[in-house]
């Protein structure tokens, strides 16, 4: 099987989303009026997550991995 | 501002990965082949992302961002007019070359199509370029780190002395990137140029959002910034009339032609991500996919600079080199993210030729970042940064050790070995040439002058190479004579029309006319487009001279390398978003589209 980069790609940014959302919601550090860690770190999980579907759906058959 | 746990914990969950991504490709390299063109297995958007990713240096972004901040959105011209043309070009017309030859390398495919000499005079500049640029990436790594003092805290606590963050970010980069490269090659930096692409988006696209969000959005820097740094073509007509000191026709030609084409059509660092792919229809593609991501960076990089001088009261900012003033004073926000340039000798402010004090432009992103990232996005900034730092060197790393290993090594010092022996020579050179470029960092710290010197010469042999490969592809009468005499003079040309002329304010010089000065420019940009076009004519004139009083190659050695010698790649098949073709034209529809918006 081929080396998918989406999975270690998918695994960090999980891992920094939850990492830097977890802490802002305890700290709640805001800039410019936005409480960016909890909201980027959950736009970067999500990011992560998603990527972490695509490898298990190209896993399973259902979706051809981006090969071409 | 220090860095808190979390910082810490995802600058060292991206180190981990990033080795990991290393070693999981080392299982694959055992060849030359995988090793030095990464086993020519890589699907077309992984080439395509790491094709723009290995462009997007740390030099990029921080550079980006002070001509973002000095020159305004018109600094998108190097994206726009001066990147997707030529990805668009090399994408369509000239990968059917270099992916067809076979070829291992750009010098390489000099030397099929023409001769040793010209291989040999392409390889040694390209071989020395590479070091010199990522050893000076290096060193400006390494000093915006100290100059960000966000590890001051930390090395105080462990007793070292604050001259050790500048060794430290040096040995720190240089070990992380030996070890991922000397495990994985080429197919390990481009994974993780993948990675570093993504990781580059995540920390920079934040910081616009909030900067944005800070100055009012768009609407809000157009109207801080007057219309001079919100536009990219308005006061083209006259290189007086704009920020950046040139007219139009120096932009297309000398940035949108000679350079950007020389550039992303020729140079190996870039080329070499595309000559990857496991397909030529993915090594097609890879430079299209690129582009339609490329021309969305400058919201990336440029307006973080923009956003910077909003918040920032300049001197000059109502500049007298531009008779468009800005209407409006500007509130005096507190410190201004962009801090006034000081001397380190003296440590008094830098003046200009008029006695306004200079701003330190390169610190405009950084610095803004700083402003605006606590602890946690803190983390993801410099991790962005790192990122970037590392995707820049390791380009240059895999396109040098590819062509030491085979256009200078396996060429002129031990032609007929087995390719284990070159797999190990590439990994020993690997090692070898990430220590001159920490010996050129430190060289860069210790005498600045003689590095502005050695990229100014070879900024000088590049000039012209374009006429080249462009002559080579398309004209099959051109000669290797013609190709070898084409490219020497036009390096003589870059030198000779450098050393005639000088940017305004300037002193004789590094900048320009150290024979005479016969004319004078408005701006080092325009001077810069000037030697470029200069060079670039003198070499394509002279190639063509040359090349009609010699002996062509026989046309059945030209099959594959020159495009009238070679079968049309046959019709293209599968989904229309697969053709080379039609994606080359959607990408030129979509920069079109960007430049009127911001026309």
């Amino acid at each position: 099987m081929t080396f998918d980069v989406r999975l270690p790609i998918g695994l960090l940014f999980l891992a920094i989303g939850l990492l830097v959302a977890g802490y802002g919601a305890v700290a709640q550090p805001m800039a410019a009026g936005v409480n960016i860690d909890l909201v980027w770190g959950l736009v970067m999980a999500g990011f992560g997550a998603l990527m972490l579907v695509l490898v298990a759906l190209a896993r399973k058959g259902d979706l051809p991995p981006p090969q071409d | 501002m220090s860095l808190g746990a979390v910082d810490w914990g995802v600058l060292a969950l991206y180190l981990i990965f990033v080795l990991g991504i290393g070693v999981a490709a080392a299982r694959r390299a055992r060849s030359g082949a995988d090793f030095f063109l990464a086993g020519r297995a890589i699907p077309a958007w992984v080439c395509g992302l790491a094709f723009i990713s290995a462009n997007l240096g740390a030099q990029e972004v921080i550079g980006m961002g002070a001509s973002g901040a000095k020159y305004g959105i018109a600094t998108a011209h190097f994206y726009w007019i001066g990147a997707i043309p030529a990805m668009v070009f090399i994408g369509v017309f000239m990968m059917p070359f270099y992916y067809g030859s076979r070829a291992r390398s750009g010098p390489e495919y000099l030397r099929l199509r023409f001769d040793e000499k010209t291989r040999a005079l392409n390889a040694l500049s390209f071989a020395v370029m590479t070091i010199i640029s990522s050893g000076v990436s290096m060193y400006a790594l390494a000093k915006l780190i100290q100059t960000l003092h966000v590890f001051d805290a930390p090395f105080a606590h462990l007793g070292l002395p604050q001259a050790w963050i500048f060794h430290g970010a040096i040995l720190t980069s240089a070990l992380v990137v030996l070890v991922y490269i000397y495990a994985g090659g080429l197919r390990g930096a481009i994974y993780n140029e993948v990675l570093q692409f993504f990781l580059i988006v995540a920390g920079f696209a934040p910081l616009v959002w909030l900067g944005l969000k800070q100055v009012g959005g768009w609407h809000g820097l157009e109207a801080s910034l007057g219309p001079t740094y919100t536009h990219v073509w308005a006061g083209m007509g006259h290189a007086t009339t704009n920020r950046l000191g040139v007219d139009w026709f120096g932009v297309s030609m000398g940035l949108g032609f000679v350079l950007s084409f020389g550039y992303w059509c020729t140079d190996f660092l870039v080329v070499q991500r595309a000559m990857a792919a496991n397909s030529m229809s993915a090594a097609r593609r890879a430079p299209l996919i690129a582009a339609g991501v490329k021309m969305f960076v400058p919201f990336l990089v440029i307006l973080p600079g923009l956003i910077a001088i909003a918040l920032t009261a300049a001197p000059d900012r109502a500049s007298a080199a531009h008779p468009v003033a800005v209407a409006g004073a500007i509130q005096q926000h507190d410190p201004g993210v962009i801090p006034v340039k000081i001397d380190a000798a003296t440590g008094r402010p830098m003046l200009d030729a008029r006695g306004r004090p200079q701003l330190d432009y390169d610190l405009a992103t950084p610095n803004l970042l700083l402003r605006y990232f606590p602890t946690g996005m803190l983390g993801v900034g410099l991790t962005a940064l790192l990122a970037s730092f590392m995707s820049g060197m390791a380009g240059n790393v895999t396109a040098f050790n590819t062509v030491f290993t085979y256009d200078i090594y396996q060429a002129y010092i031990r032609p007929k070995a087995d390719d284990r022996h070159y797999l190990h020579v590439g990994r020993l050179i690997t090692a070898v040439g990430i220590a001159a470029s920490v010996a050129t960092a430190y060289m860069a710290s210790q005498f600045n002058n003689i590095m502005d010197l050695m990229q100014l010469v070879l900024a000088f042999v590049n000039a012209p190479v374009f006429a080249t490969f462009l002559l080579g592809m398309f004209w099959k009468r051109t000669t290797g004579h013609g190709a070898f005499t084409g490219l020497a003079a036009g390096i003589a040309t870059a030198a000779l029309h450098h050393g005639l002329t000088l940017p305004v304010d300037n002193l004789t010089g590094i900048k320009g006319g150290w024979i005479a000065v016969t004319h004078t420019y408005p701006s080092e940009m325009a001077q810069n487009f000037w030697t470029a076009i200069w060079a670039w004519s003198v070499g394509f004139a002279v190639t063509i001279a040359v090349s009609l009083a010699t002996r062509p190659k026989p046309a059945e050695e030209l099959v594959g390398l020159v495009y009238s010698m070679t079968p049309r790649v046959e019709a293209e098949r599968g989904a229309w978003y697969m053709r080379p073709v039609v994606l080359g034209v959607i990408m030129m529809v979509g920069v079109i589209v960007l430049d009127v918006i911001f026309a």
